[in-house]
């Protein structure tokens, strides 16, 4: 059903298995790795080479900035409001031209979900899941299965006919989640998706995402985030940005494995390499 | 549980409208609110007619009752009454039909691209500004002085809120939803029909309703200058006018009014129907 854009190696394709980013392999005793460029056989899904965003009305929205998104990986960028995040995934999408450099994807199965659900308020939830699907011309016997497979796994299972209104934030959320999975995206472009939603919602949808994402039912992530904790958690990668210009200050490297548990976020390792990204967060700031 | 909670659920049990709309249900003021200021106007009325003119002078406000028995419930004048109403009711119908269909076309096309909203708008802003009375003459050498000519200034009248409300709706499409379409390369005419035009919903609806009031307005406005054929309540309005005739006159004037709150209300029934089932869950 889906189609990877290249061979991949057969260990990481196994649900479960251990992700792109590393397994476990020893958490650092000293502060948390930094700028370590991930040594990774999957191929790139996106490039950015020099890309520069001005806005016509002269904000320089980033500065240049390198970049690439491999299979395989759930790349997470947090920073202050402003800062960029949601014009480089506009770029990354093709939603925006960049004014210098050249943004390369390498897929067309680009999904996007932002912090609004955007879903139809006249369609059911199934309908609304099966909406992009079916509006790219997905043939019916196709789409109907595929979302009602999706339904069940983001935990929407028997509210197919209710409408979004009847629904609280975190479940709008699962469907507008649902519909772009039905899509079997290479690349899932999230902007802030949680930021509506209360901190219990959020941890379990995070959760959810993750393991999605170790069901292989998107290629990779890149997800934009308040939360470091959310971040670190979700993520095999975390790029820390700052503003005036947008410009990337950090990249650390995750190094927990996959699955992972819900505990793993009281674990030190993870307290430590927490603490270190949101420390960097707040130096980007002040200079 | 306090009373209104217990309401609530029972109404939650029941599915009830009230709730699914979001709306608290009606209460005894709500219901007898509106009986009260009924009373409360005819009552005025009586006063004024009854009290306050001499009985030379009566002719300016003729009590209810005599309105009702002249009017109504004279065989002769009641027929009189409905044939014109009939004829007013066929110019409103098909005046607000034409509004409609022409409206949506005419937004449509606007919002598909700037460059036809640009070129487009002052007109139907002229549309809605120039004065009917300017347009008569010409209307009247062109389509003459009879059905069609009522018609066309019915359509006058009420197009506008068509046009401006349905566009309105169209452009309010969340623009997440409009990059999400366009990320995905979906089809314009997807885009329109699947999304655009069911957003507008409520707004176009309300464009509807507006319109509906208008075109009963407009089917009176056009007797008066388009005399030619059958009278509608216009043409009788004037002529109750010129002869003097103020309980037949009233008569007249309410008929047009109860037309126009029908067709209103019919349109705000409709709204509701269409876009009340966007809340609670699909109706099998
Ligand atoms: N369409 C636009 N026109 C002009 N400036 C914009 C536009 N979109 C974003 N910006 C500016 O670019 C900068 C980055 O915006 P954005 O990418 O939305 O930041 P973030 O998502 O990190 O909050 C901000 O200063 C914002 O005001
Ligand atoms: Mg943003």
């Amino acid at each position: 059903m889906r189609h990877r854009i290249a061979t991949y190696s057969d260990e990481s394709s196994e649900a479960g298995s251990p992700r792109a980013g590393g397994d476990a392999s020893g958490p650092a005793d000293g502060p948390a790795p930094e700028l370590v460029a991930p040594e990774l056989v999957a191929p790139e899904l996106v490039t950015f080479t020099g890309v520069e965003k001005r806005f016509p009305d002269g904000t320089q929205a980033l500065a240049p900035i390198d970049l690439n998104v491999r299979d395989g990986e759930f790349v997470s960028i947090v920073g202050a409001s402003g800062c960029g995040k949601s014009t480089l995934l506009r770029l990354a999408s093709g939603l925006t031209e960049a004014t210098a450099g050249t943004v390369s994807a390498l897929t067309g199965r680009i999904s996007y979900v932002f912090q609004d659900p955007t879903l139809l308020p006249w369609r059911s939830v199934r309908r609304n899941v099966e909406t992009l699907a079916e509006l790219t011309g997905v043939p019916r016997a196709e789409y109907r299965p595929r979302a009602a497979e999706v339904i069940e796994l983001v935990g929407l299972g028997g509210f197919e006919r209710h409408r979004p209104r009847s629904l609280s934030g975190g479940m709008r959320m699962r469907v507008s989640l649902a519909r772009s999975l039905v899509l079997s995206p290479d690349l899932f472009l999230l902007d802030e998706p949680f930021g509506a939603l209360d901190e219990i919602s959020r941890e379990r949808l995070g959760g959810e995402l993750l393991r999605l994402f170790e069901l292989r039912r998107f290629g990779a992530a890149m997800f934009v985030t308040h939360s470091v904790a959310e971040a670190v958690f979700l993520s095999t990668r975390v790029l820390v940005m700052s503003p005036r210009p947008g410009r990337v200050v950090a990249e650390f490297t995750v190094p927990f494995g996959f699955p992972r548990p819900a505990e793993m976020r009281f674990r030190e390792d993870f307290t430590r390499l927490t603490a270190a990204v949101s420390r960097r967060l707040r130096d980007g700031e002040a200079g | 549980m306090s009373v209104r909670g217990a309401r609530r659920l029972m109404a939650l049990a029941r599915g009830s409208r009230a709730l699914r709309t979001g709306r608290p249900r009606a209460t005894w003021r709500d219901r007898t609110a509106p009986l009260v200021l009924f009373a409360v106007i005819i009552g005025v009325w009586y006063f004024v007619s009854l009290v306050v003119l001499d009985r030379d002078r009566r002719f300016l406000l003729p009590s209810p009752d005599s309105v009702v028995r002249v009017a109504f419930l004279d065989g002769h004048n009641l027929s009189q009454l409905l044939r014109a109403l009939w004829l007013s009711t066929s110019v409103a119908l098909i005046g607000l039909g034409v509004s409609i269909v022409l409206g949506m076309a005419v937004a449509i096309a606007m919002s598909q691209a700037r460059w036809i909203e640009k070129s487009v708008y002052p007109y139907a802003v002229i549309l809605q500004t120039i004065p009917t009375l300017a347009m008569v003459p010409l209307i009247g050498f062109w389509f003459g002085y009879g059905f069609l000519s009522r018609v066309i200034v019915c359509v006058l009248i009420a197009l506008f809120p068509v046009i401006s409300s349905t566009l309105f709706g169209l452009q309010s499409v969340n623009q997440d939803m409009l990059d999400l379409f366009r990320l995905h390369r979906i089809p314009r005419w997807r885009r329109l029909v699947s999304l655009q035009l069911p957003a507008a919903m409520p707004a176009t609806f309300a464009g509807f309703q507006v319109c509906a009031g208008l075109s009963v307005v407009g089917a009176v406005v056009g007797d008066f200058f388009f005399k030619q054929g059958k009278p509608g309540i216009g043409v009788l309005i004037d002529l109750y006018r010129a002869r003097l005739l103020s309980q037949q006159l009233f008569g007249a004037v309410i008929l047009a009014s109860l037309l126009g709150v029908v067709v209103f209300t019919f349109f705000g029934w409709l709204s509701r129907l269409v876009t009340g089932r966007w809340y609670g869950a699909e109706t099998p």
